[in-house]
């Protein structure tokens, strides 16, 4: 198919369009027995017209399709600790180091040093565990969200809340994140934070269950910091701060043994 | 164009002519599939890299009691490395479907599964998040879903920062989203839409195709037009998809298919593509076309058939949109390099895929059908005779060139004087003598624009022995009326 030189220039040129000619319709045109008339067609999604492309994108989707990939990127690198304090994980990918710190150190509760998947959790987590006017007002009002991104309803009680999550949602009604906190006496050592599998269940439900569940196994936050601080955000910047202040090493035994 | 990255399933050791005798295999399967509305494909995602980390070795299948050996130790083991390496010789064994079918019937395992998920140790909870994967992929329904209880965590941690993490979840949701409209009643009501769109305003590239992956299949489900669209077009999603489709620097071709499939399906479906309108899709699209015919003319063109179909499609389904006829403002396509683009990337595809010759050849009928001004564009810019050599391709495409033609004919004679004296007789003659009744059909419809148009021509038409041309089909049901219409017009000019 031979295209004009001029063609591609024009491809360059400027938007646009020449003036176009002058539309002279004789009510001949396409009169019976011919039948054109000039008109704009859609396809709807089924039809067979487009049997080819779809075919040609599953064939892709199936990778049978050869493609342009650049090499793979995942190099190695000499091992190196997270830089959090207290965690002394060791790492030798910056992919599974992401990972880790996304999981365990991203969104991170200021008061219990619970990890959340999401920062919408974790603020849902604050306001229902932390912040002592929710109590108040929830005596009053519905507060307690769905913890679905997208879905409005408040509930009076974090049960009615689950039970919407379950019902409406179709969550399971064991949702890891969804435990509701059970009021607490005085604080208890914080060294019961971390708990083995073990101890949460013999069938291992809740493996390797320390930071991440709102559970109601875990402490009682650490004791609240004072005066002032309460205006800010209790959330821990992303922009983190190493050094005094953020401490977030657990002192147990257990987590001893597993960084040796 | 392509952004390198790994993560597809490439076979390994084959011999070209088994790969393509593999591949007709396969095309054949699709078509057959398509026919019967159940045309489906999933996604693996396998690292090979990890995989040669790994060993390399053929992972051998696992029975019963070893899988609950492992399930075991990654659950309860006191080490962390222990844990890790016993899930990944889980994962290595769930890649066999024996394997998987063993694993799904073991009491307690997905949940097993599902609690290492959601653990705090990142490495275990990536390991189960793989082993899910490969299980989704599963070609047996009751594999792929045996995965439906972890999905309202597969949700939830769309929302979170790791980008492999999540790059894997949403080709993992996007393989059970196409195993059943069972699972999709599950994730509808789960929130699957606001999860999805919470992750396309991601920086990272490789997350973003996997949205658009997981996304294009939920918008091929049978019941999208009316369970799913609404919601989507409710959401911020349009705007971002049109977002990730504008040409320039920061446009990704694997993440740009991707999106141009969604678009498609959402504008096939008819449910408000004026929406889509509003939101300048009709301007990105066409600014889109250049850039791939410019992409063609540098050469660079290696996959650019895979993002020209959808945009062809999304482009000729909303030209023909009520909102469109209004003239005038930014919702109209009115710059004559879109033909000029179009026709560059015509003779692109009749290198690479002809099979796309015809959706080519669409949108340049909705292009000219009512546009004075495009038709005079392909008369100003010489491309008469280039759409002239398409006629011998198939029999669909002469057809549609015809059609094309047809449309600049129809405006009058200041159009029609510009077809004749030129290529486009002999053409016309050449396409008469043929026994494809649909063309030949096209081709008298022609005719009689051009006779009632440009007189004469009718001259050139008899000397050339046009009448007896004609005599072969008069006897011919469908074509008979026109042709004695034609031969009366030509005796008594």
């Amino acid at each position: 198919m031979q295209l004009p030189p001029a063609l591609h220039s024009r491809l360059v040129g400027a938007p646009g369009a020449a003036e176009p000619l002058p539309v002279e319709r004789d009510p001949a045109a396409g009169a019976p027995p011919f039948h054109f008339a000039a008109r704009r067609v859609r396809f709807p999604r089924d039809h067979e017209f487009f049997e080819d492309g779809d075919v040609q994108r599953h064939l892709y989707l199936q990778d049978v399709l050869t493609q342009v990939t650049g090499a793979p990127e995942r190099p190695r690198v000499p091992e190196f600790t997270c830089q959090v304090a207290g965690c002394c994980q060791v790492f030798d990918s910056l992919e599974d180091y992401e990972h880790h710190y996304h999981t365990l150190h991203r969104n991170v509760c200021s008061f219990c040093r619970r990890a959340f998947p999401s920062v919408h959790l974790l603020d849902i987590h604050i306001l229902e565990w932390h912040d002592s006017l929710f109590q108040i007002l929830s005596e009053r009002q519905d507060m307690y969200q769905c913890l679905v991104e997208g879905c409005t309803e408040k509930f009076k009680t974090s049960k009615d809340r689950k039970d919407h999550l379950v019902r409406r949602h179709l969550y399971p009604a064991d949702f890891r994140f969804d435990k509701p906190k059970k009021s607490r006496g005085p604080a208890t050592p914080v060294a019961t934070v971390r708990v083995s599998a073990e101890a949460l269940g013999a069938d291992g439900e809740q493996s390797g269950g320390d930071g991440m569940e709102v559970c109601s196994e875990h402490a009682a936050p650490l004791p609240e910091p004072v005066g002032e601080r309460w205006i800010y955000s209790h959330r821990i910047p992303s922009t983190i701060c190493f050094g005094q202040g953020a401490s977030r090493g657990f002192k147990s035994t257990k987590k001893r043994k597993e960084h040796q | 164009m392509w952004s390198g990255r790994q993560g597809r399933l490439r076979p390994v050791g084959c011999v070209v002519e088994e790969l393509r005798c593999r591949r007709r295999e396969r095309e054949a399967a699709l078509r057959k599939a398509r026919r019967e509305q159940q045309l489906v494909s999933k996604r693996l995602l396998r690292d090979d890299v990890l995989e040669e980390v790994e060993g390399g070795c053929v992972a051998k299948i696992l029975g019963e009691a070893e899988i609950q050996q492992f399930l075991r130790l990654a659950q309860r083991g006191t080490e962390e490395k222990e844990r890790e390496r016993a899930l990944v010789s889980l994962r290595r064994g769930l890649q066999h479907p024996e394997t998987q079918q063993t694993f799904i019937w073991l009491e307690g395992s997905i949940r097993t599964l599902v609690g290492l998920l959601t653990s705090s140790q990142a490495l275990l909870q990536l390991e189960a998040a793989r082993c899910l994967h490969e299980l989704s992929h599963s070609e047996q329904s009751a594999v792929a879903e045996a995965c439906l209880p972890a999905t309202s965590y597969l949700l939830t941690y769309l929302s979170g920062h790791s980008s492999d993490f999540i790059e894997l979840c949403l080709y993992t949701l996007g393989n059970l989203i196409v195993e059943s409209e069972a699972v999709r009643r599950q994730l509808l009501p789960q929130g699957i839409v606001p999860a999805l769109a919470a992750c396309i305003q991601s920086p990272h590239l490789t997350v973003l195709e996997a949205l658009g992956y997981a996304l294009s299949q939920l918008l091929q489900a049978k019941e999208a037009p009316e369970m799913i669209i609404p919601s989507v077009l409710g959401s911020i999603l349009p705007q971002h998809i049109l977002r990730l489709l504008q040409p320039g620097p920061k446009l990704n071709l694997g993440v740009a298919v991707e999106f141009a499939w969604c678009l498609h399906y959402i504008i096939c479906s008819q449910v408000n593509n004026a929406l889509l309108i509003y939101h300048g899709g009709l301007s990105t699209l066409g600014l889109l076309l250049l850039d791939m015919a410019a992409a063609v003319q540098r050469t660079e063109d290696a996959g650019l058939e895979l993002l020209a179909c959808p945009v062809l499609r999304c482009l000729s389904n909303l030209l023909t949109e009520a909102a469109v006829e209004v003239g005038g403002g930014p919702n109209q396509l009115d710059d004559e390099r879109v033909v000029a683009a179009l026709f560059i990337l015509l003779q692109f595809f009749l290198q690479k895929q002809p099979s796309l010759l015809p959706e080519g050849l669409w949108l340049l009928n909705n292009l000219t059908a009512n546009s004075s001004s495009f038709c005079t564009s392909l008369l100003s810019m010489d491309l008469i005779e280039p759409l002239l050599q398409l006629l011998p391709v198939s029999n669909v495409v002469s057809v549609l060139v015809l059609t094309v033609l047809c449309n600049v004919a129809e405006k009058g004679p200041a159009y029609c004087q510009h077809l004749w004296p030129g290529p486009l007789l002999p053409c016309l003659m050449g396409m008469l003598a043929s026994s494809d009744t649909e063309g030949v059909g096209q081709s008298l419809e022609l005719l009689q624009l051009l006779f009632l148009y440009r007189p004469e021509a009718v001259e050139a038409f008899l000397q050339q022995s046009g009448l007896q041309v004609l005599e072969k089909h008069q006897e011919e049901a469908q074509l008979q009326d026109r042709v004695h219409a034609l031969q009366k017009t030509a005796l008594h000019r």
